[in-house]
């Protein structure tokens, strides 16, 4: 692998790139998931290539291949360094990089069962299982599992001298029951919606997650929703479980702060952010209980964000995003870390595969846990909703309007849960929502959770990312506006 | 495996980057037979093969300069064994024959990790298509300087009009051969070229695309200087109140709200019980000016004219004067339900089944000059962003308005509006459309590229306005 990396920034060096890094990656995939007590889809892939940065006449070229030849890399590299020549015909200024040491290093993520050396007829009979308790509950019309295992090498190397080698296990689970009665679909999802919970670790998350044990309740719930009482529109006080605040740290806080979306990058897909230049350090995000990091590092947790080195080579890094409710930082990279300052990358370029330029991505962006109990919580909270499990997400390309819908809500009055709520959704603007946060629950009900299907970049890449939380109060929420005229 | 591409001369007569090409049809039906040949000596009692090749390049500009430039090859070849009714797939994209017979492999190993399924099907036999002719040179030829020069051109413009442009000049070539153990073979290949171009005006912007399997059968300039003009139109938003108001949609906007429709048009997504059509079959659902088909073969169409099985898409009436007519059809959701099957399935093994991915609805004589002429208050909507749905079954899709909304006054196009959130139902929208104009090829970024027309409706619903 390393000769073949060479071989290209020898090539790219000799055909005028001033700087250089390649990816040679190596993808493994696993998916099996079962419908209504039937298997789904069974499948498995691979994938391996090289994808090749160059920089060359001050501009960016990147080439991929599959042909794993030294005539194969070498014609690729070519490719590359003659593509950054043609971006040098409508440049406006020398691509400039802040400096980086070379590290030469491998890293492994943690697991302790390899999925894809255990007996898949088991992975499968689980599933099965887990499909027949939610197909025991009347009602229920529709029973979904699935389990996916993800298993991705790569060998990065670049001309300051890095070289680096990685593996990732990434285990992603969950199940859903549909219920379709009187004009009406309902859902319920464990444990959480499109797809489960995703993190880097083995089988052991299937094991810890159990899924048998919450099917028949998955079932029920889903079946329960036709007969609840629909969510009424109001202003008041919404309390979020951890896993659809997950959401919204992604689409409210995580996607804004990435540098290239604020640089207008991402202008004609994605779209920019509200957070202009001028409001680091000095716009109040949130109130001041919301603290969040943007934590690569393996401490923070085995999140699907979580890495030794980012796929520009840079070492896993904390940053402060929120502090004490203050906007203190963005997500960069080696080429735009100079702009706000910095003498060095934040550490978050990635890339989907090695035929994938890699651009400024969320690591693992998590709201800090606060010092609730979840129990407490609710006793002290006279009247609200809270609100479970993401059912649609979506806000605006500057990132300030949003509006969630979820599975189920409760309702909550004089400190207790009273009845279950269909229907459920709220909608705020993002700086409004977050300065009204006024209880985070503690670490011990926070979670890592897991978004696998972050997509951004043209051509279009898919990125799991990751994003802590427990359950959170919020006050003066705009709750039930999608149902509102309907 | 070998990416053959022929080098050129730029203009100015420096070294250029070598445009794509894909390996000869005989060269992927070679990789098939050799897959087939293995697979006998393993035990499968059918082998089904795909083998997809693409080479594709993108330009991406921003801050009126290029900061991205990529280019990609890639060829993966997708395995499916059949062995004692049980049947997987196992993808590769290594084609020497060690590789080949290790996916052939893993699929049979993970064929035999499950039940028995009695309704499996067999693999079907010899298909005919009909022929479609999707592949211009010039488009395969395209270099990174030529896509360089346009986007400077095109950011000339924006610097012109003291505008910052973002956005892509894509192309590529892609090709798909399927085999199959009993004798089954089907090839496409195909070309495709994208521009698409953001003018911002701070604190405005606005937005234009074109997607085709020609590269001349859009003009990027003219592209760039109708996103420019309506982005210069945007500058100096009001704020209006949320309701229901009359609006203008463009053929993108029509799209990628309409995109949402479709996968409910899927027998197995009746069968599941998931979709907005149960129970509404062959019933008034729509408006009577709203007739849909999905015709692989319309001219303004791309993809392939067979489906995951090798089975030919047929031209299906989905709806017909505001009633929908008729489903489609996998082999087997079409045995489940006592039909033909369309050529609509996806690649087995899969839960989801089918669906109509070649749509083309029925336009109408308006224009969008004529429908803002005929309104005495609405909205002219350029583009709709980040959909997604609230209700599955009344069809509620939420989303935002974006890069250019307009308020429309007494027939003319008066200021420009912040942006509003929408809650509407895609049935009710269809059953309020006033005017339609001709159905052109439409690109979004929600759904996949339709032939749809621009249209009037009445009564849409949005909820909240956001800041700009």
């Amino acid at each position: 692998m390393w000769d073949l990396c060479t071989n290209a920034l020898d090539t790219a060096r000799l055909r005028g790139a001033t700087y250089a890094d390649v990816r040679m990656m190596h993808l493994r995939q696993r998916d099996l998931t079962t419908k209504n007590g039937q298997v789904g889809t069974l499948a498995q892939s691979e994938s391996i290539g090289i994808g090749i940065r160059a920089l060359a006449h001050g501009a960016w070229g990147f080439a991929s291949t599959d042909r794993l030849t030294r005539e194969g890399v070498s014609a690729c590299a070519g490719e590359a360094v003659s593509i950054a020549k043609a971006s040098s015909l409508a440049k406006r200024g020398d691509v400039e990089m802040v400096p980086e040491d070379a590290y030469v290093d491998s890293w492994q993520s943690p697991f302790r069962k390899d999925p894809f050396e255990l007996p898949l007829e088991n992975q499968l009979a689980l599933l099965l299982a887990a499909d027949a308790e939610m197909r025991r509950i009347k009602g229920v019309t529709l029973t979904e599992a699935g389990l996916q295992f993800r298993k991705i090498d790569s060998w990065f190397a670049s001309s300051i001298g890095s070289r680096i080698h990685q593996r990732k296990l990434i285990t992603g689970c969950g199940i859903a029951a549909t219920s379709f009665q009187g004009g009406e679909i309902q859902k319920r999802s464990y444990p959480n919606s499109f797809g489960g919970q995703h993190a880097l670790g083995g089988y052991e998350l299937v094991e810890s997650l159990d899924l048998l044990k919450h099917a028949p309740r998955v079932g029920e719930e889903a079946a329960a929703l036709h007969s609840a009482a629909q969510c009424l529109e109001k202003t008041g006080t919404l309390i979020l479980g951890g896993s659809q605040l997950g959401l919204q740290i992604h689409e409210s806080v995580g996607h804004p702060i990435e540098l290239d979306r604020v640089l207008g990058q991402e202008a004609n897909f994605a779209g920019t952010s509200f957070l202009t230049l001028d409001q680091l350090n000095k716009l109040r995000y949130g109130s001041d209980i919301v603290n969040v990091v943007a934590d690569a590092r393996l401490e923070h947790g085995a999140g699907l964000g979580s890495f030794a080195y980012d796929d520009e080579g840079v070492p896993a890094q904390c940053t402060d995003i929120i502090k004490d409710g203050q906007f203190r930082g963005y997500l960069s990279n080696r080429e735009t870390a100079h702009l706000i300052g910095l003498k060095r990358s934040s550490g978050t370029m990635r890339t989907e595969s090695w035929n994938r330029l890699p651009i400024i991505r969320m690591t693992n962006i998590s709201l800090n846990p606060g010092t609730w109990d979840f129990d407490d919580l609710i006793a002290d909270t006279d009247d609200a909703i809270l609100m479970e499990t993401n059912r649609s997400w979506s806000i605006d390309d500057r990132r300030y309007q949003f509006q969630f819908s979820t599975e189920m809500g409760w309702e909550i009055k004089g400190g207790k849960k009273t009845r279950m709520l269909k229907n459920p959704s709220y909608s705020g603007i993002t700086t409004e929502f977050w300065n009204s946060c006024d209880a985070i629950c503690s670490r011990d009900h926070w979670t890592l959770w897991g978004t696998p299907n972050c997509g951004k970049g043209q051509p279009m890449q898919t990125m799991g990312t990751g994003h802590g939380a427990a359950p959170s109060r919020f006050r003066n929420v705009k709750i039930g506006s999608a149902f509102s005229n309907q | 495996m070998s990416t053959s591409r022929k080098s050129g001369k730029s203009p100015a007569g420096k070294s250029t980057a070598p445009s794509a090409q894909l390996f000869p049809e005989r060269e992927l039906r070679r990789i098939i037979d050799t897959v087939l040949r293995l697979a006998k000596t393993t035990g499968a009692d059918e082998t089904e093969v795909h083998v997809d090749e693409t080479a594709d390049s993108l330009t991406r500009f921003a801050n009126n300069a290029i900061h991205q430039n990529v280019a990609e090859h890639g060829l993966n070849v997708s395995i499916r064994t059949v062995v004692d009714h049980r049947t997987a797939r196992a993808t590769t994209n290594r084609i020497d024959e060690d590789s080949l017979r290790a996916a052939i492999e893993a699929s049979l190993s993970l064929a035999h990790s499950q039940p028995k399924d009695p309704h499996l099907l067999p693999l079907p036999g010899k298909q005919r298509y009909r022929r479609v002719n999707r592949f211009l040179k010039d488009t395969a030829a395209l270099t990174p300087e030529e896509r360089a020069r346009a986007v400077r051109r095109a950011c000339d413009i924006a610097i012109q009009n003291g505008q910052v442009a973002a956005g892509i000049f894509a192309s590529g070539l892609q090709q798909s051969a399927l085999g199959n153990s009993r004798g089954l073979f089907a090839a496409y290949r195909e070309t495709h070229a994208e521009f698409s171009i953001t003018m911002q005006e701070n604190p405005a912007a606005s937005w234009a695309k074109a997607n085709a399997a020609s590269v001349r059968a859009f003009d990027p300039q003219r592209l760039a200087r109708r996103a420019s003009e309506k982005a210069h139109l945007a500058v100096d938003a009001r704020e209006l109140p949320p309701g229901r108001y009359t609006v203008v949609l463009e053929p993108a906007a029509v799209l990628d709200l309409v995109g949402f429709l479709f996968y409910d048009f899927a027998a197995t997504a009746l069968e599941d019980k998931r979709s907005c059509l149960n129970d509404r079959m062959g019933k008034p659902l729509f408006g009577k000016n709203i007739s849909i088909t999905d015709d692989a073969h319309h001219p303004l169409q791309l993809g392939a004219p067979f489906d995951g099985e090798g089975i030919p898409r047929q031209q299906v009436a989905l709806v017909d004067c505001g009633v929908p007519k008729n489903l489609v059809y996998s082999r087997s959701s079409a045995k489940s339900a006592n039909k033909k099957p369309t050529g609509h399935g996806f690649a087995l093994p899969n839960e989801y089944g089918e669906a109509p991915m070649n749509l083309v609805f029925a336009g109408g004589d308006s224009s969008l000059e004529k429908m803002a002429a005929s309104t005495d208050r609405g909205l002219l909507v350029t583009r709709l962003w980040y959909i997604r749905e609230v209700d599955p079954y009344e069809k509620v899709m939420t989303g935002m308005t974006r890069d250019g909304l307009f308020l429309i006054e007494k027939g003319k196009v008066t200021s420009a509006v912040r942006n509003f959130r929408f809650n509407q139902s895609i049935l009710e929208m269809l059953r309020n459309v006033e005017q339609l104009g001709p159905a052109v090829r439409a690109t979004g970024e929600e759904a996949f590229e339709m032939v749809v027309p621009a249209m009037k409706v009445r009564d849409f619903h949005f909820s909240e306005v956001t800041k700009f």
